[in-house]
């Protein structure tokens, strides 16, 4: 684990352009407003707290970051019921259990000395019994990134301990003392807006409201990261996507969305976008019956075109 | 050096100061931030002042275009913005006579004392809302103060130690290292109950101005009760949340901080826009997922009704229940005749009436047992 340490650059992108330049070498393309809230999350210790619609590249920024400063990345993702023991750590039961075991077989076999309970059970919350969960690895294996992905689906008790955690990156473990970060890990933490997170939680963190990439950005992840597929069916795909996005439909695309029509119309070989292709491969993008409906009834020129 | 770091400090202050006019809140932690943010970027680009301030000082998608109109007002010299005060002048009727239509002064006079209490409290609890003269709504708000709403629960994924239940391996085997490693006794774990959510959505229009105040103190009283899982919108001409404003204690700073958060108080009606608005903003998302969704309206829809009833549709999948609040529905002789009322009417579980005392206790009794 030391070794991996200094095999992580030390040297950081000293600005936020040297930082957007950094994530677009690994094929993220973020905006000046995405990078500079990166480079102040790394600057100045603070959360990143993300929220946008579904697919708009929240998660990608994470493992791009990742990438990019080299550090490993844990994942908490979140959902109702989450508890500390899923989040920090939690003991190995069974192994403790079985330690117990053949310590008193050890001593029924004739191991003539007393059995010293309380070397033994100090024996049974050793490191190698504790089971670490994402925030503890996290703050373990400094310096990291750590990944709480939809926050928002966590309830809200979960809420408040994870602030008693970031507020100063330590965890107490009664039985061993406690763990210190001695670089605060890289936080991101996304949101899909389903519902309120608590003004506390986000006056802690940089907040940064992604939106979907413009046109020519667009063309550009989808070409770097689909380097398989046309640059004609890329710009077709990405103004279908940018018009779809005007149609007020119930789930606008997403370029998670986009990428995957990308790939499924190259997948039957197009070189480019054509009405019919463009409805037989609809499913890919659009995820709502009505919304099928309402696109498969305009003309299929309304879609590619202008 | 210290006199240009000085200048940034009043400026960045001055800046959130007008912020904070503009109504997004920018807490002084959060103006520490902007500052700190400012040392790591260059305080002479302006676009980096930009967004030092806006990762630190917005707390949501709401507040970015009142900062973008903050900055560009503060940073190239114009006076900044006040807020527009007429909202809340409108609402100042409703702060003194809160339920308000046509009754005045002289009403007062007519209704002295409310002198044997608990018969008062019976006869007003039948009375309709919009005809009560303004002593005996002064007396009603005191009433609304003993409302308690109960929620509606739900199972959830979280689980606590019970007597019954699965067996929760970790607490047992925790239980048997205390033990000495013996396994004397099976402990259980059985899922939580939690409060399902409850969305309130508030006709403000002018149709609904006799009812509007009642339902917000009814919408008060349920805030109050569980401020984490209900959530209150207005609608209108358009929609506002007024869940943050609700939550204050008492009942009329909680109410005057949404009149003024309101924009269409007492204006037209556009049920159907505004439903989709909420929808699209807010209830796919999440807000109306399972949740108990009490839509306050009396039904006057001035667009299209097919609209509306698509809008309803679209709630009654993706709600646990639907609950139509309709003042008027406590008129004897009341059919849904109106082109929205019929039109929702298909997608609704519950269609109740919002008059009376009574039948706000009666709607508490729907939602609690939803």
């Amino acid at each position: 684990m030391l070794q991996r340490v200094s095999e992580r650059t030390p040297t950081l992108p000293t600005d936020p352009p040297a930082l957007a330049a950094a994530l677009e070498a690994t094929g993220y393309l973020p905006d000046e407003g995405l990078a500079t809230a990166a480079y102040l999350a790394l600057a100045m210790h603070r959360p990143l707290f993300l929220e946008g619609e579904a697919g708009v590249g929240k998660t990608a920024l994470a493992h791009a970051m990742a990438e990019v400063t080299g550090r490993p990345i844990y994942r908490l993702q979140c959902y109702e019921g989450l508890e500390a023991s899923q989040a920090l750590y939690d003991w190995d039961f069974g192994r403790q259990l079985l330690h117990l075991r053949a310590a008193e077989a050890a001593h029924a076999a004739g191991a003539a000395e007393e059995l010293d309970t309380e070397k033994l059970e100090a024996s049974l919350y050793d490191r190698r019994f504790l089971l670490a969960r994402p925030l503890l690895q996290a703050l373990e294996d400094s310096p990291s990134v750590l990944l709480v992905d939809e926050i928002d689906r966590a309830d809200d008790e979960f809420e408040a301990f994870l602030l008693e955690v970031l507020s100063d990156f330590t965890i107490s473990i009664p039985e061993l003392g406690t763990v210190r970060a001695t670089t605060p890990p890289l936080v991101v933490l996304t949101s899909n807006r389903t519902r309120e997170v608590h003004d506390a939680l986000k006056r802690r963190c940089l907040y940064h409201w992604l939106q979907h990439p413009d046109f020519d950005r667009e063309v550009a992840i989808l070409r770097r990261r689909l380097p398989e597929v046309t640059e004609q069916l890329a710009r077709e795909v990405a103004r279908a996507t940018a018009n779809l996005r005007r149609l007020d439909l119930l789930k606008p695309p997403g370029i998670a969305e986009a990428m995957d029509w990308a790939t499924a119309l190259h997948t039957l070989g197009a070189r480019h976008l054509d009405p019919d292709l463009a409805a037989r491969t609809l499913g890919a993008v659009l995820k709502y019956r009505e919304d099928t409906d309402r696109v498969q009834a305009m003309a299929g020129g309304a879609l590619l075109g202008e | 050096m210290s006199e240009r770091s000085r200048d940034v400090v009043d400026t960045v202050l001055g800046f959130a100061r007008t912020l904070r006019h503009a109504g997004v809140p920018a807490s002084p932690d959060r103006v520490e931030a902007m500052l700190a943010a400012v040392g790591n970027l260059s305080v002479l680009d302006p676009r980096h002042v930009y967004w030092a301030g806006r990762l630190t000082l917005c707390g949501g998608p709401d507040d970015l275009d009142r900062y973008d109109a903050a900055f560009a007002a503060w940073f190239s010299g114009e006076a900044p913005r006040a807020v527009p005060r007429t909202a809340s002048q409108r609402l100042e009727p409703a702060i003194s006579a809160p339920l308000a239509p046509g009754t005045g002064e002289g009403d007062d006079g007519e209704a002295p004392e409310l002198a044997t209490q608990a018969s008062a409290d019976e006869v007003l609890r039948h009375r309709d809302v919009g005809e009560m003269t303004l002593a005996e709504r002064e007396h009603l708000r005191r009433l609304f103060a003993l409302l308690v709403p109960a929620a509606p629960m739900r199972p959830s994924r979280r689980r606590r130690a019970s007597i019954r239940g699965a067996v929760h391996p970790a607490r047992t085997v925790r239980q048997a290292l205390h033990d000495g490693g013996e396994v004397r006794r099976l402990l259980h774990h059985r899922p939580e109950a939690r409060p399902r959510r409850v969305v309130l959505l508030v006709d403000v229009s002018g149709s609904m101005t006799p009812y509007a105040d009642a339902l917000l103190r009814f919408a008060h009283a349920a805030v109050r009760a569980r401020p984490s899982s209900t959530e209150v919108f207005t609608i209108g001409t358009r929609l506002t949340r007024v869940t943050r404003e609700l939550r204050l204690r008492d009942p009329d700073k909680a109410l005057a901080a949404s009149g003024s958060a309101i924009p269409d108080w007492s204006g037209g009606t556009r049920l159907g826009e505004v439903l989709k608005a909420f929808l699209d903003r807010w209830g796919q998302r999440g807000t109306a997922r399972g949740a108990v969704v009490v839509v306050c309206s009396d039904g006057w829809e001035r667009g299209d009704a097919a609209l509306l009833g698509e809008q309803m549709a679209r709630l009654r999948r993706l709600a646990h229940t639907v609950v139509w609040v309709n003042p008027h529905k406590g008129r004897t002789g009341y059919e849904p005749l109106t082109s929205g009322m019929r039109a929702a009417l298909p997608s609704v579980d519950h269609f109740v009436s919002g008059h009376s005392m009574a039948a706000f206790e009666e709607l508490t009794g729907v939602i609690g047992r939803a």
